[in-house]
């Protein structure tokens, strides 16, 4: 295996692309008494539409997050969740818009754990009646979902931001897309999307890197799969599909989220976006600017007042909202600054500072071995190294924060939601 | 590893060291434990709040600001936490690890959280109105938005009533009423009472060694009043329920599904509590991905997407939660009592008995790789009185059998149970 050594924050990494197109990352935790392993799928609710073999193909939302609850079905008859915590390990999933993850964590029968998530992520095994009952559970969770004003919000802002990206929709899809998915849905996007070639396999902890590889080579499909290409629509340019919405809700005070689409970017590149985003956000809006302590102080924001780059599905952009009584005073304030920052160019001691500061918080994020690994598969999926970070951010230059913001951020392209009683 | 170190620093301040060196950052705690009370707690909630704003030597928010940015970003932020029928409050910091920043800066960290604690910027010899009054607000804001989070919401409202009258009904934030009354001259007095009054409980984990953690923790406390106090009062333990009958609550709200919770008593277990049983117990009924709740009715009826249990070790409750269908609710409840029925007849295989055993230890060990994790657990330790290690509790846990996990679960009675319906439009 190929390693890395990042001696600024004492870490270091084994990699290795198996013949079968599995990329797998192991990052060596001394002293942790867990293992965390991640075996995660480029594939995601925001991955709807995709060519193989030369034919498009469109698929109905949720059908990435419903592969997640049923993959957990064993051939045997045993579910995947049970049989690793009968061996020891706190297993769970996850889908996001850009990724679908399975992982366990356990203190004892690391190698039994790896082959069992090795096998039920790889092996499908759906019936009729499984899928039937499973659209009872997943209704549930959509339902809950529908309560819940973050995801609200978060959705609610894709779809003024964006007018094709699928990005706009609910990950779990809806009560009605979730009814037209067959077994027939499930194998394929299983066979187009759970080829080792559009995977990674993950691991941080006290382990034998030489052997998770090995051991990931013989469980797995010998044979090399062709990766998708998807589609996610044609949102081209910085202006927002819409630029405000309003939706009514059972909150305890009005939240709102705001927004704008940053510039395409890919590999490396979409790294430092993300880093010169952030540190762009901070210097803006953060718990250290001027706006936020004035912003703070007239009432208008509480601690939950956040500010930070997403990126998926092909695109990004900035968000940043919390709670407010008047959202709109607090959306025209950050306005104001956005142009006054356009025109006279960002503190560039603040920045210093704030740049400083994200050294700190940086390393703090290196001890969560879960973060660690879901950065990593993330950054493999996208071509970047999560773990050089702290080099990029070292060399984000108060010019590269200004033309973040004069490309990014115009108060124009900002877009705004709000969720009221 | 070496061993967990706790003692006196000073009078009634314990410092707790916890070395590790395999983190990248390290965390220290200031906790002021005081008795739960409907009094108090809105006043007690709001004080590290307003403490956070401004120092003496750093009065403003954006002077905090600035002087955690040149610490590499370390945080300081004001907890409020409810252990049983404890109400501590204080301030917590999480900050780069010595070794890998260019400069030592534990020391600076742990002088400033001393100093949000004991030199507030004050006007007039009061507390700032300006800061008293804008967290006044915050504290509201925030107890008002509790219902955003329904689950949390409804487990919230079934211990304020099932638990009426009872110090543990008041919420770790206090009650919206008594935040309105807040003013200068109460959160002043309070702040005066609490520093002197309060068990002062310092936590620290990662890489510094005791000498230099509780040289820097002296320093940083040595103008802290400290007055006689006094033993904290023990948590009331009800070992039967409040009614004759289950008691059912209802309430509505716009919602698309249903929150239920459940709310019983531990009983006779709690008389001389064996902790490792009644962790397995709970984790054999609700607690864990193979507990009875999990499978059966989640799983195989398909009535709710998340049901779970949880105990307070320290009140001797347990909850169950779970967000349902609201057509489903006598099904549900009926579900959820049969399971339990089922755990007290001993209708549990050996295999789920060692599954839940497995995921216990499994919880236990790895929360030794979590600071957050270490903190908690050594806090709650200090709450009982019991300091022991998680893998000391995930050898009890080993140890516990089917007869333990009868016994834990012998006395459970139902008290309570609590509905979040959806309104009239959203009823199915």
């Amino acid at each position: 295996m190929r390693l890395k050594e990042y001696p600024a924050i004492g870490e270091k990494v084994f990699t290795e692309t198996l013949n079968n197109g599995l990329t797998v990352i192991v990052v060596p935790k001394t002293g942790f008494k867990k293992t965390f392993a991640l075996f995660a799928t480029d594939y995601g609710g925001a991955d709807r539409r995709f060519r193989l073999e030369g034919v498009w193909r469109d698929t109905p939302a949720g059908v990435a997050h419903f592969l997640e609850h049923k993959m957990f079905d064993m051939k045997d008859g045993r579910d995947a969740l049970s049989v690793l915590s009968e061996n020891g390990a706190s297993p769970n999933a996850f889908t996001s818009s850009d990724m679908t993850a399975y992982h366990f964590s356990s203190t004892g029968g690391f190698q039994e754990n790896l082959e069992t998530l090795l096998k039920f992520v790889s092996i499908p095994y759906f019936t009729e009646q499984s899928v039937q009952k499973e659209q009872g559970i997943i209704g549930q969770e959509i339902r809950m979902t529908e309560d819940d004003p973050g995801s609200v919000q978060y959705y609610g802002l894709m779809k003024l931001l964006y007018r094709d990206n699928p990005i706009r929709d609910s990950v779990a899809g809806t009560v009605e897309s979730i009814a037209e998915i067959t077994t027939d849905t499930l194998y394929d996007c299983h066979k187009v999307f759970y080829n080792p070639s559009n995977m990674a396999l993950c691991v941080a902890g006290d382990v034998d890197a030489e052997k998770v590889a090995k051991t990931a080579e013989e469980l797995l499909p010998a044979a090399y799969g062709e990766k998708p290409v998807k589609d996610h629509g044609n949102d081209n340019g910085p202006a927002p599909f819409e630029k405000r919405s309003t939706v009514k809700m059972e909150v305890g005070m009005p939240v709102f989220m705001a927004g704008a689409r940053a510039k395409k970017a890919r590999g490396q590149a979409l790294l430092r976006q993300s880093v010169v985003g952030d540190l762009a956000l901070k210097v803006l809006m953060g718990t250290s600017s001027p706006l936020y302590v004035s912003l703070y102080e007239k009432g208008l924001i509480n601690s939950g007042f956040f500010a930070e780059m997403d990126a998926a599905a092909g695109v990004s952009h900035t968000l940043f909202g919390g709670e407010s009584a008047s959202p709109e005073a607090v959306f025209d304030e950050i306005s104001r600054e956005l142009e006054k920052a356009a025109s006279s160019g960002c503190d560039e001691k603040l920045l210093e500072r704030v740049k400083r500061a994200a050294l700190g918080e940086n390393l703090r994020g290196l001890d969560s071995p879960e973060s660690v690994c879901v950065g990593m598969a993330r950054g493999c999926f996208n071509g970047y190294d999560a773990l050089s970070e702290i080099p990029v951010l070292r060399s984000v230059t108060a010019e590269d924060v200004n033309d973040f913001i004069r490309e990014n951020l115009r108060p124009e392209n900002l877009a705004l939601h709000i969720i009221e009683k | 590893m070496q061993p967990v170190f706790r003692k006196e620093i000073m009078p009634r301040v314990y410092l707790t060291w916890v070395p590790a060196e395999k983190f990248k950052s390290g965390i220290y705690t200031v906790n002021l434990v005081t008795p739960l009370n409907k009094s108090e707690a809105a006043l007690n909630a709001v004080l590290p709040k307003i403490l956070r704003r401004g120092t003496s030597g750093a009065p403003t928010m954006d002077a905090i600001a600035a002087r955690l940015d040149m610490l590499y970003g370390a945080k300081i932020e004001p907890t409020v936490r409810k252990i049983g029928e404890r109400q501590i409050v204080g301030l917590a910091a999480f900050f780069a690890d010595d070794a890998f920043v260019p400069e030592k800066i534990l020391e600076d960290v742990i002088a400033l959280t001393g100093e949000m604690l004991i030199s507030p910027a004050t006007a007039g010899g009061r507390l700032k109105a300006e800061y008293v009054e804008g967290e006044r607000e915050k504290l509201s804001e925030e107890i008002r938005s509790i219902v955003n989070d329904r689950r949390r919401y409804a487990d919230m409202r079934l211990i304020e009533l099932m638990c009426q009258g009872e110090a543990y009904a008041v919420p770790s934030l206090g009650h919206l009423n008594d935040v309105e009354k807040i003013t200068v001259y109460t959160a002043t007095k309070r702040y005066r009472e609490i520093l002197p009054e309060a068990d002062v409980e310092v936590f620290y984990c990662g890489s510094a060694s005791l000498e230099r953690v509780e040289m820097a923790a002296v320093e940083s406390l040595a103008a802290l009043p400290r007055g006689a106090g006094g033993a904290l009062p023990e948590n009331l333990v009800l070992t039967e329920p409040k009614g004759k009958d289950v008691r059912e609550f209802t309430e509505t709200l716009e919602v698309a599904q249903g929150k239920l919770s459940m709310g019983y008593r531990l009983g006779d277990a709690m008389k001389s509590p064996n902790y490792a049983a009644l962790a397995v117990m709970n984790g054999v009924f609700g607690g864990c991905v193979t507990s009875k709740l999990f499978r059966n009715v989640r799983e195989k009826l398909s009535l709710c997407y998340y049901a779970g249990s949880r105990i307070d070790k320290h009140k001797g409750i347990m909850l169950v939660s779970s967000g349902i269908d609201p057509a489903n609710y006598e099904k549900a409840v009926s579900a959820i009592t049969g399971q339990l029925e089922a755990v007290k007849a001993g209708d549990f295989t050996e295999a789920e008995l060692e599954s839940a055993k497995k995921e216990l230890i499994n919880a236990y060990r790895s929360g030794g790789d979590s600071l957050y994790a270490l903190e908690g657990w050594y806090l709650d330790c200090t709450q009982t009185g019991v300091e022991r290690s998680q893998e000391d509790m995930a050898a009890l846990v080993s140890i516990v059998t089917k007869e333990d996990v009868l016994k834990a679960a012998s006395g459970i009675k139902a008290d309570a149970v609590y509905f979040l319906k959806g309104g009239e439009d959203s009823e199915a």
